[in-house]
């Protein structure tokens, strides 16, 4: 999605896939108690993982982009490229990546089976860097897939049969949609070759439509419909809820960036640099993917309403959140197309604040409903603000994050001239707030009663009200939240990237 | 570079190999097997690396045909040789390195006889010198299936009558292309045959014999039983190579005299159809099992399916080919790591019922890591082997315009996918298992050896450019003029 100043072979695209494949690899061979080795090798890859991404940022910004590519069967290539929205999401993946991992070390500390988690979970992050590099559908497929399969084991962690069931029901879910997009690939493959994402669309496809409207129709809405499982779109998003029984640094690795992000980022690259908002609008396929996700923004925020388990709630959050993203792309305003953009970052940002504070109340105060969170605030200060800090921002209150997100896809809205837009986003806020803000009363609610304040009083009083390694990473990423909301207008914000990628689809 | 005069002795090397072995004393036959079949290897991967990207061709003894016998190698029997010497190595280690699994000292003569047919079946250039590696096969691969014990006895004689009746009616088909055309040589008969009843006949009697000797459904009622019965090293032979014995030979035969009358045309519809059938049959039955190596044989019943979809898919496309190929080297290295990791659990556990291996993942997670990458393999999703195989085939599939093969190859891969999810989700820790140790300790050479092979099918999966430009220059792979 950028101007094409020039595109440089390199190895850089592949290294940064292996910052997180080598640690895999190791971490798989180590012993369980080497917890040295293990934390360096993690912690090594992120850094190094975050390292590439700073330095890549201003030389792709200027419009250079690496390429690195192998052939893969005749006529088609594995491709890996360094563009401005690819680059986009690897730096929210790295980031949220260095943070989990942090956040993980400290949740699983004395946990059987952590080579085992913690090898899935740099594999996980490979496919997800590897999804964002795919120069064409093929590679991106390849990663699509290598991301379902790695994410098993983590869902599936702790063996119990929740959560054998839960990860059966991801799978499936998963799998069946990784079919139908397969099916997808393969067809549009073999009328037009191995197309590489282009800003804007790719006219060999644009040729296909003007040519048979009908395939080309079929194969976009195969397309769309293998992403929208990961991006839990509904009717599709039935594994999402179940899939809360993963360990908390999991799920909020799944629903911040790897998984639903997946997904929604293929909705984006499939409707912006394969098709083409025009073409994409001609077939008929936007606002069919608009209304869907209208509909899934409403529909995730009631069900939110109606649970009383924190991860739950949180879940039905992110689909209603994840289909601003698939709204955003399908409205034809460059507004409304940065506002998706960015939300992809936002969201991940806030989602994962949300999840880690879900994850230190479960751990610390073994709470996991929210009808029990009375009163925590008190004991769980940082916590609890970060907590509010990433509630507030899912409401969209300025200057959060999330205001920066809703803002613009409401104009972009009014402007691409779909009007409905509007009270859809208003009715979900009006939900969120509904949803979000009890659990914040709630936390800073003094408790009902003398004996809970008497308990509570009970163990000796810590240091911290946590445990270090869970608790800074919530802060951070809390604090990120607000910082994204008020530097929205930095140059390397992410807000002027997002605003910098959208341009390419109207040129 | 070329020296065809190696192509005897990849059958003669290993049948003399197995005539010393079987005179060396019980005792140390392991040792003398284990050595004679790793020769047997090394000269199967150096012949391959020989042979490269071209082709060999030897008139034995200066006898060319229809008189003599000749011996030939193309980009595709190289990549079948290569196959067998892969596999057959692996098998090897793993076989010397736990003489249970593999049913004593007697498997080495046996299981040396069955490598040098296997490696004549590849590369016969005639029919009869075809028939009678098949029968050199078959009757190594019974001997070893009974080699699993009292229980083994009644589904090795099954094998056995199935094995010969699928013979006979491959004799048949030989009789009748003499009869028709006063050659044997495969060229000369594909060249002088003429369209007819006859032809059909042939082909129609290649199907059925070579149809059940791959335990094509509905002929495939004997390989449930037979191929669980066996040792577990013979389990993997039977199931990654001797299947693809009768694949090879059919498709041979098939792709180089099927014409397009109606006749032949139905036929590969039945094979089809029979094929598609064999897919969902296989993949249910596999998701009904409640033990490993039924699973497993299961799965090949289900996989073979695909190879006879693909005489309608390779027909004239060289996707279609290059997928056809690459799906029997890579159903072959994913079974042959899916048997060798069940014959692991079986060892280590005592039992291969999917309910008695819970904690398997933390005691060997190598070996639940073999069968997970394995099954993923077979399914045919990316980044492995089987994936190239299913894209080809796929790709051919809309370029011919056949589409309602998108359906089953696609369901089929998601029910692969399905038991081999079953299998790994029973390996999980229950809670409270991680105290628990394996009841019995597994030497690492048992969980290595299919872990390498798993991890080969992902290693081909991505770098799978150079053998995929081998096999569309074939020449079978241009397809019927």
């Amino acid at each position: 999605m950028t101007p094409e100043a020039s595109v440089d072979y390199s190895i850089v695209p592949l290294l940064m896939l292996l910052t997180s494949l080598i640690p895999a690899g190791i971490i798989f061979c180590l012993r369980e108690d080497q917890v040295r080795w293990r934390t360096t090798l993690n912690l090594a890859g992120a850094l190094a993982k975050v390292g590439f991404v700073v330095a890549l940022i201003p030389p792709v910004v200027a419009g250079d982009k690496l390429r690195a590519s192998m052939p893969w069967v005749p006529g088609v290539d594995l491709v890996l490229v360094t563009d401005a929205f690819s680059l986009f999401f690897v730096a929210l993946s790295a980031g949220l990546w260095l943070v989990t991992t942090i956040y993980a070390i400290g949740y699983l500390e004395g946990a059987p089976n952590r080579s085992r988690f913690f090898g899935f979970f740099s594999l996980c992050v490979t496919a997800t860097t590897g999804i964002a590099l795919a120069g064409n559908l093929i590679t991106f497929l390849l990663f699509f897939e290598m991301l379902t399969l790695v994410t098993y084991p983590l869902v599936a962690h702790r063996g119990t049969k929740d959560a054998l069931d839960g990860a059966r029901t991801y799978l499936a879910y998963t799998l069946g949609g990784g079919v139908v997009l397969l099916a997808g690939v393969v067809w549009l493959t073999v009328l037009v070759g191995p197309v590489e994402f282009t800003a804007g669309g790719v006219e060999a496809v644009a040729e296909l439509a003007a040519d048979r409207p009908g395939v080309t129709t079929a194969i976009g809405a195969l397309l769309l419909i293998g992403m929208s499982v990961k991006a839990a779109i509904v009717p599709l998003h039935g594994w999402l809820p179940v899939a809360m029984v993963a360990p908390a640094p999991v799920s909020a690795l799944l629903h911040a960036v790897a998984v639903v992000k997946a997904g929604a980022f293929g909705i984006v690259r499939v409707v912006h640099d394969l098709f083409g908002l025009s073409v994409a609008g001609d077939l008929g396929l936007l606002p069919v993917l608009a209304a869907f996700a209208g509909f899934t923004i409403v529909y995730g925020s009631i069900r939110a309403l109606a649970q009383d388990d924190l991860k739950k709630r949180l879940a039905y959050s992110t689909i209603s959140q994840l289909s601003y993203v698939a709204l955003g792309a399908a409205l034809v305003a460059p507004l409304a197309t940065a506002g998706a953009l960015v939300h992809i970052v936002h969201q991940g940002m806030m989602k994962i604040t949300l999840f880690f504070c879900a994850g230190l109340f479960a751990e610390v105060q073994g709470i996991s409903k929210i009808s029990q969170l009375t009163g925590v605030g008190r004991r769980m200060p940082l916590t609890a603000a970060a907590f509010t800090v990433g509630s507030l921002g899912m409401i969209g209150l300025p200057p959060l994050a999330g205001f920066v997100s809703k803002w613009p896809l409401a104009l972009g809205g009014l402007d691409a001239g779909t009007a409905w837009v509007l009270p859809v986003l208003i009715v979900s806020t009006l939900l969120n707030a509904a949803y979000f803000l009890p659990v914040v009363y709630a936390l800073w609610r003094p408790e009902p009663d003398e004996q809970a304040t008497a308990a509570s009083a009970g163990p000796p009083r810590r240091r911290l009200e946590a445990p270090a390694a869970l608790l800074w990473p919530a802060v951070v990423t809390a604090a990120m939240v607000l910082f994204m909301g008020v530097a929205a207008g930095w140059t390397y914000s992410p807000w002027s990237l997002a605003e910098m990628i959208a341009e390419g689809s109207y040129r | 570079m070329n020296y065809p005069a190696l192509l005897p002795a990849l059958v003669l090397l290993p049948l003399l190999l197995a005539a010393v072995t079987a005179l060396v004393p019980r005792g140390s036959r392991r040792t003398a097997g284990a050595a004679a079949a790793s020769t047997t290897g090394a000269l199967g991967i150096g012949v391959v690396a020989l042979i490269g990207g071209g082709s060999w061709e030897l008139a034995l003894a200066g006898w060319e045909a229809p008189l003599g016998i000749t011996l030939r190698a193309d980009g595709t029997s190289t990549a079948f040789l290569a196959l067998v010497a892969v596999v057959g190595t692996a098998v090897t280690v793993y076989a010397a390195a736990e003489p249970s699994l593999a049913g004593g000292p007697d498997f080495w003569p046996l299981w040396l006889v069955l490598w040098a047919g296997l490696n004549g079946v590849v590369v016969a250039g005639d029919l009869f010198t075809i028939y009678v590696m098949l029968e050199l096969v078959t009757i190594a691969a019974v001997a070893l299936v009974a080699l699993g014990g009292r229980s083994a006895a009644s589904p090795a004689l099954r094998y056995l009558f199935v094995g010969v009746v699928g013979s006979l009616l491959f004799l048949l088909a030989v009789a009748l292309v003499y009869a028709e055309t006063g050659t044997l040589d495969l060229p000369q008969a594909t060249a002088a045959l003429e369209p007819g009843p006859v032809l059909t006949s042939i082909l129609a009697l290649t199907l059925l014999g070579m149809g059940t000797k791959m335990a094509l459904f509905p002929l495939h009622a004997w390989l449930p039983v037979a191929h669980p019965a066996a040792p577990a090293a013979v389990s993997a032979v039977l199931s990654a190579l001797v299947i693809k014995a009768g694949v090879i030979v059919l498709w041979r035969i098939w792709f180089g005299i099927a014409d397009g009358t109606a006749a032949v045309q139905v036929l590969g519809v039945a094979a089809g159809i029979a094929g598609a059938v064999a897919v969902f049959w296989g993949g249910a039955m596999a998701l009904r099992s409640s033990r490993l190596k039924p699973i497993v044989a299961y799965s090949t019943v289900a996989q073979v399916g695909y190879f006879a979809i693909v005489l309608s898919l390779a027909d004239g496309s060289a996707a279609g080919w290059s997928g056809g190929v690459i799906l029997v080297l890579a159903h072959g290295l994913a079974k042959a790591a899916m048997f060798l990791a069940a014959g692991t659990l079986a060892f280590a556990y005592g039992t291969d019922r999917l309910s008695r291996l819970h904690g398997a993942i933390s005691h060997t997670p190598m070996t639940v890591a073999a069968l997970a990458i394995a099954g993923i393999s077979l399914a045919g999703l990316p980044p492995t082997f089987g994936f190239v195989a299913k894209w080809q085939l796929l790709v051919a599939t809309i370029e011919q315009g056949e589409w309602w093969w998108i359906g089953v190859l696609l369901l089929g891969g998601l029910l692969t996918f399905g038991y081999t999810a079953a299998m790994v989700r029973a390996t999980f820790n229950r809670p409270g298992d991680d105290e628990v140790p394996a009841p019995y300790p597994v030497p690492a050479i048992l969980a290595v050896v299919p872990f390498i092979l798993a991890i080969a099918s992902v290693a081909f999966g991505v770098f799978s450019a150079g053998l995929v430009d081998l096999l569309a220059e074939d020449p079978t792979a241009r397809g019927r003029p």
